[in-house]
């Protein structure tokens, strides 16, 4: 379960989050919509622990431990994962590398045992194919020359390898076309169950036509303004934000 | 002895040799036997300098040491030329694969001490060899080989090598390498050692179709300071020479390369060209590059870039968000940045001494 409590962050001077409250549990899926600049971006930042953004107040509790006093890669091991609306490249660094060198940091770190190539081998082309990837994709580069559409799925397969408990997705202000939308969509679906929940930040509804959610939250200037089931959604996109401050 | 080159000389602007001016070095003392890496190649290891016979094998093509005139005007060669005692001389026949030869140089000892190692390379035409060479130690200490390489028509040489000496020592490496028509030579250093070092290379294309790879990478920490030095000389038509540089510097290291490209005036349809990436992982770390092309044929591609730059925070984040701890995550961007330059070494015994050694390097710094 992720508990967010009177959450402020802010960027050098700026207050961006003012106080968020918040509560997913296990097995649900939570939706946060918000106009731009509301602090949409930030909130997964803060939680997923870049640097740049200095929590002032507040505390984000994960499976019983406060997540902010750790570092990102701790908070991906205790079973977290950002899911990028820019997926970064890496050039000279190998997919199938990257993947196994997480998957076994995070399993280090779990007191599992670490996989060796061929069983990490084993693994991930099960996972490539569930994808509908083809198999190339774990000899090229991290992102380096994917489309949007690729740069998708490859977060997927990093989702689906890893296992989080709690995926954020973060979908602000991206312009995924039809296809790659169902790809989030069906990367998030085929992991919907009693342990894992999601946080899907989003601009428009439409995503949430494929990822449907249990609540629907509504972000502006920094605070949870609404909170209601997935039909405020529609409410949203067919009256837009003005006013919600207000409500 | 010749005096050390100074500052003074445009070809050492950025190197100061007054550390090593400024200490005694005496005659190498009785070497212990050093633990030595174990890979399956007929290897020739030097200790302090000598040749140890017994930790050798027999390899057909090597010839004793023999003292050769010098006739340049290169300081260190010079130095080298009146003090040299020990060395290999290779003669790989007209069209003899000799397979791969382990080169070790190994130092050790309490009071600072030098040596002076000469070796001579020649392969015939269609001749071909890969020499790795590994150069350590513990200590004070000044190593100041000279490589001279001559290759026939054809022949093809790969010279790879990690210079990972004692970081109390001097390595200042000459070679040099006349390259006739359509023969290859490919080297790779990879600098990691050394208070101070420089490697120096000069090629001369001397037959249409030769070919020049002189790459390298440099790791430095600490106060290191390591020069990578190249000058290409075209001296016939047709030539493509390359080279990709990648140094990073850490602490308060400082990393130069200097690469010039000489194009005579009959070497029409040459294609040079250099590349110069620095990744400097803190604020003290300095890097200086200075590329050169002389340019003296009006048909020619050359070129060169050069790029100075951090590590990515965006990329490190990445990282560090899918489980990666921050040094193993920097560690993958360093030796994503050196693929460039690794990637043309491709002999596999090589290619695993030199990932050994870059391997962790950023964790146990």
């Amino acid at each position: 379960m992720l508990e967010i409590k009177n959450l402020h962050a802010r960027i050098g001077e700026k207050e961006i989050l003012r106080g968020v409250n918040l509560v997913v549990p296990d097995g649900e899926i939570h939706a946060i919509m918000g106009p731009n600049g509301a602090g949409k971006s930030t909130l997964s930042y803060v939680l997923s622990g870049r640097d740049g953004y200095e929590v002032t107040e507040g505390e984000v509790i994960y499976d019983g431990q406060n997540i902010l006093e750790l570092p990102p890669e701790d908070r991906a091991a205790a079973g977290l994962f950002l899911a990028f609306q820019y997926p970064v490249e890496l050039p000279g660094v190998g997919n199938a590398n990257f993947l196994r060198t997480a998957l076994n940091a995070i399993r280090r770190k779990r007191g599992e045992e670490e996989l060796d190539a061929v069983a990490f081998l084993k693994l991930a082309r099960a996972a490539v194919k569930s994808l509908h990837m083809k198999e190339d994709f774990l000899k090229r580069n991290v992102n380096v020359g994917f489309s949007g559409g690729e740069k998708k799925r490859n977060e997927m397969l990093q989702m689906a390898l890893l296992q989080p408990g709690l995926a954020i997705l973060d979908e602000t202000d991206s312009g995924l076309d039809i296809d790659a939308l169902k790809i989030v969509a069906d990367g998030v679906n085929a992991l919907r169950g009693p342990k894992f929940s999601a946080l899907v930040i989003t601009h428009y509804q439409r995503l949430l036509d494929h990822i449907v959610p249990d609540v629907v939250h509504v972000l502006s200037a920094g605070r949870i303004v609404r909170s209601g089931p997935k039909e405020l959604a529609l409410e949203l996109e067919a009256h837009g934000y003005a006013g919600l401050e207000a409500a | 002895m010749t005096a050390l080159p100074t500052k003074k000389l445009e070809a050492w602007r950025y190197t100061d040799l007054r550390p090593l001016a400024s200490i005694e070095f005496s005659a190498p003392p009785p070497a212990a036997i050093p633990a030595l890496p174990e890979i399956d190649l007929p290897r020739l290891v030097f200790l302090n300098g000598v040749l140890a016979k017994e930790l050798s094998s027999p390899f057909a093509y090597a010839r004793n040491f023999q003292a050769i005139a010098e006739d340049t005007a290169q300081p260190l060669a010079l130095i080298n030329a009146e003090t040299a005692q020990d060395g290999v001389t290779l003669n790989i026949p007209a069209g003899v694969d000799a397979g791969t030869l382990l080169l070790i140089s190994h130092a050790s000892g309490d009071a600072p001490f030098a040596f002076h190692l000469r070796h001579r390379i020649t392969l015939g035409e269609g001749a071909q060899l890969t020499l790795i060479e590994i150069a350590k130690g513990e200590g004070v200490y000044w190593h100041d080989p000279v490589t001279d390489i001559e290759l026939a028509q054809g022949a093809k040489f790969a010279h790879i090598r990690l210079q990972d000496e004692s970081r109390e020592a001097f390595h200042l490496a000459t070679i040099r390498a006349r390259v006739a028509g359509a023969a290859v030579y490919d080297h790779f250093t990879a600098t990691i050692g050394a208070r101070l070092s420089r490697t120096e290379i000069g090629a001369v294309l001397t037959g249409t179709g030769a070919l020049a790879h002189l790459n390298g990478v440099q790791l430095l920490a600490g106060t290191q300071h390591g020069d990578f030095t190249t000058v290409v000389a075209h001296k016939a038509p047709g030539c493509p020479s390359r080279q990709t540089v990648k140094s990073v510097l850490a602490g308060t290291a400082r990393g130069v390369f200097q690469g010039r490209i000489e194009v005579d005036r009959v070497a029409q349809q040459t294609d040079g060209f250099q590349l110069s990436q620095a990744l400097l992982l803190s604020p003290g770390a300095e890097m200086d590059i200075k590329p050169e092309l002389e340019i003296f044929a009006d048909d020619v591609k050359c070129s060169h870039g050069a790029t100075i730059g951090a590590l990515d925070a965006e990329q490190l984040f990445y990282l560090r968000s899918r489980g990666i701890p921050e040094d193993q995550a920097r560690s993958m961007l360093i030796r994503a940045f050196l693929e460039e330059a690794l990637e043309p070494v491709t002999q596999p015994q090589a290619r695993a001494v030199l990932e050994e050694a870059i391997d962790g390097w950023w964790v146990k710094q």
